[in-house]
């Protein structure tokens, strides 16, 4: 059986939460929530909320950025420290741990922070091609629903979205 | 009798028009915006000139000798440093708290992190006298025999200021995406292409927006205390030293104080400055100005707290060398920069507490530029005093900086001037997307709910295939 994309642009919020909220309530036979895809201007916590839990793992990248970061930079000092074996130390150490400390914090930083962005990079999905669904109304004022479905619920999609006020509805063929 | 409390935005704004006024500020400022822009560039062609006579001559032509061998260069390196904190503060403090009001303001206080980092980085470079052996600053493992001191702070200069440079520039920038991709939508030739490769193929998914919702928070966790650590490693670069007036404990906090200080002066400044070039009047309204003072104040009066019980830990102390050089602050050669200095960062912060000046611009305009005139002085004061008066009687000399020292500083102002006009010019300096949902949740929280429809779309349902125009 074909499959198609399917969006819905909805004026506000509200319709496109109860929209959402339909599709939860399996109103169309054969669509779950979990074939839902919401573009929108601003970030809205209700409106994904009501499509369910879908957890973030991007923290997980910032945690190993951060131990990548205060291991390397230990091992990175030492490394350039321990060169300095020829070089008069007057008694004090070669690798002074308290000055390390400060630039560990800083690398932790460092790395934290450049690992966060590439995982939102990767995880978010950006650098890829935009469906021809995207709208670019989505980035002034409204809203889209976009739902993967087979062909043969495409009737029954098209009508809830109009029960609640759709502005537009577009379609495109999954190849 | 009721209170009435002005809006800090009036949320009646409809959404298509906040992005047709940010949109439209990037193509169409007053005049006054290019004749700042150009009085900028004039600046750094002069700061041009004189580093090249500088280079070319030697570090002579800046006055610096021993014992002043730092001076203004440093003065000027702390000054930038510090005004880098009002990104800090205006975003990552100010939205962990959830102060929405900072939101049509936080955009061009984050840009004015970036550039001022950008120009104190330049100072280091311009102090050195020997350009060419920058990199013997870097620490990477080798054999060439440099030896960098990991025990210096100034070590710990190259690797918190770099660490800070990136990472605001990463928060700026993924804070804008979301910008970028409404501007990819509405522009068209070179903008477009540049908006299109920036914004990453942003699309507004509920994937995208949790992973960013995420990533802001978690970048603003850590910029808070990386830009603590940056100005407390600048103070260290003086406290770690036994110079009189610059061993004390209290450094790193004041500092610190001092960077919001300046940073949120520069904000009002550079507020009433946008607000007139892009007549940004319906976002960044008198209310929010308001705010911004009374934080500014605060902040102010922390900062006078600090100054009074260094005075006093000094005094109490006694310390010979460093009262010693207490006295000749308040009394000596550079006695009229110290009394300058306690003016316009103790007492002129007082015309905040007044609201009839907190909503007049032009007051605002010249009080701000008075609080940073302090703000510099004050950094002048932790550096010359010291090194004029220090333990040894017999290096005891005044010193002021030569036409070519000032031409070099008062660039750095154009410097910092142009990056941020052509930035503000070029990306959009008031969130849009951050604007819609201050205004969305104001309205929704007025339990109006009409007015939580973004559009007042009424037309039937039209069925299309593929996307716009293709």
């Amino acid at each position: 059986m074909s499959k198609k994309r399917m969006m819905g642009l909805f004026g506000d919020f509200e319709e496109a939460h109860d929209a959402i909220a339909d599709i939860r309530r399996n109103e169309v036979p054969g669509l779950t929530v979990d074939d839902v895809t919401m573009t929108s201007p601003i970030e809205h916590p209700d409106v994904e909320e009501v499509l369910g839990d879908r957890p973030v793992h991007l923290q997980k990248f910032t945690l190993f950025g951060a131990v990548f970061g205060v291991t390397f930079g230990f091992l990175f000092l030492a490394a350039a420290q321990a060169s300095f074996l020829v070089q008069p130390q007057g008694g004090k150490p070669i690798i002074p741990l308290p000055s390390n400390f400060v630039l560990m914090y800083e690398m932790l930083i460092f790395f934290a922070v450049w690992l966060t962005f590439f995982a939102f990079i990767f995880l978010s999905g950006l650098l890829r091609k935009r469906s021809a669904l995207y709208s670019e109304k989505v980035s002034l004022d409204q809203v889209a629903i976009i739902v993967e479905i087979d062909e043969s619920i495409g009737e029954s999609v098209k009508g809830l979205f109009e029960k609640h006020k759709v502005l537009e509805i577009r379609e495109e063929a999954i190849r | 009798m009721t209170m009435v409390t002005e809006k800090d935005i009036n949320e009646q704004i409809a959404w298509a028009k906040i992005n047709t006024d940010v949109l439209k500020s990037m193509e169409n400022p007053r005049p006054a915006y290019w004749v700042t822009l150009a009085v900028c560039i004039a600046m750094v062609a002069c700061a041009v000139v004189a580093e090249y006579i500088q280079y070319t001559v030697g570090m002579g032509t800046a006055n610096l000798n021993n014992p002043h061998m730092w001076d203004m260069y440093i003065a000027a390196f702390v000054f930038w440093i510090g005004m880098s904190h009002s990104g800090t503060l205006l975003s990552a403090i100010l939205h962990l708290i959830h102060a929405d009001w900072r939101k049509p303001i936080y955009r061009f206080a984050e840009a004015m992190t970036t550039f001022s980092l950008m120009t104190a980085g330049i100072f280091p470079m311009i102090h050195l006298g020997r350009v060419w052996n920058l990199y013997w600053v870097l620490p990477y493992v080798s054999d060439r025999g440099i030896w960098p001191n990991f025990r210096s702070p100034l070590v710990w200069d190259a690797f918190a200021i770099t660490t800070y440079l990136t990472a605001s520039m990463l928060f700026l920038f993924v804070g804008m995406i979301p910008d970028l991709a409404i501007c990819r939508d509405n522009t068209t030739g070179w903008r477009k292409k540049l908006y299109t490769i920036l914004s990453l193929g942003w699309v507004g998914s509920d994937k995208q927006w949790r992973n960013f919702r995420k990533i802001y928070l978690l970048m603003a966790c850590f910029l808070i205390p990386l830009a603590v650590s940056v100005h407390s490693i600048v103070s260290a670069d003086f406290a770690m030293s036994i110079m009189p007036g610059w061993h004390i404990t209290t450094f790193p906090p004041y500092f610190v104080a001092g960077a919001l200080y300046s940073g949120c002066a520069a904000i009002i400044t550079l507020f009433i400055l946008l607000r007139y070039f892009f007549r940004f009047e319906d976002y960044m309204t008198l209310p929010i100005m308001e705010k911004t003072a009374k934080l500014t104040f605060a902040i102010a009066m922390v900062w006078t707290y600090l100054n009074l019980i260094e005075f006093a830990s000094v005094w109490y102390g006694h310390d010979i060398y460093n009262k010693e050089l207490l006295i000749a602050k308040a009394t000596g050669a550079y006695a009229w920069i110290f009394w300058t200095m306690l003016f316009c960062g103790s007492v002129l912060p007082f015309a905040l507490a007044f609201r009839k000046l907190r909503r007049h611009m032009p007051t605002m305009f010249v009080v701000s530029l008075f609080l940073n005139l302090g703000m510099f002085f004050e950094r002048w004061m932790i550096v010359a005093p010291t090194l004029s008066m220090s333990q040894e009687p017999h290096q005891w000399d005044i010193m002021y900086g030569s036409i070519v020292e000032w031409a070099i500083v008062f660039g750095s102002f154009g410097w910092f001037g142009m990056l941020f006009l052509i930035f503000v010019k070029v990306f959009p300096s008031v969130s849009m997307y951050e604007v819609k949902e201050m205004v969305f949740h104001r309205k929704r929280s007025l339990g109006e709910e009409d007015l939580v429809r973004m559009t007042d779309h009424a037309k039937p349902a039209t069925q299309t295939t593929g996307r716009e125009g293709t």
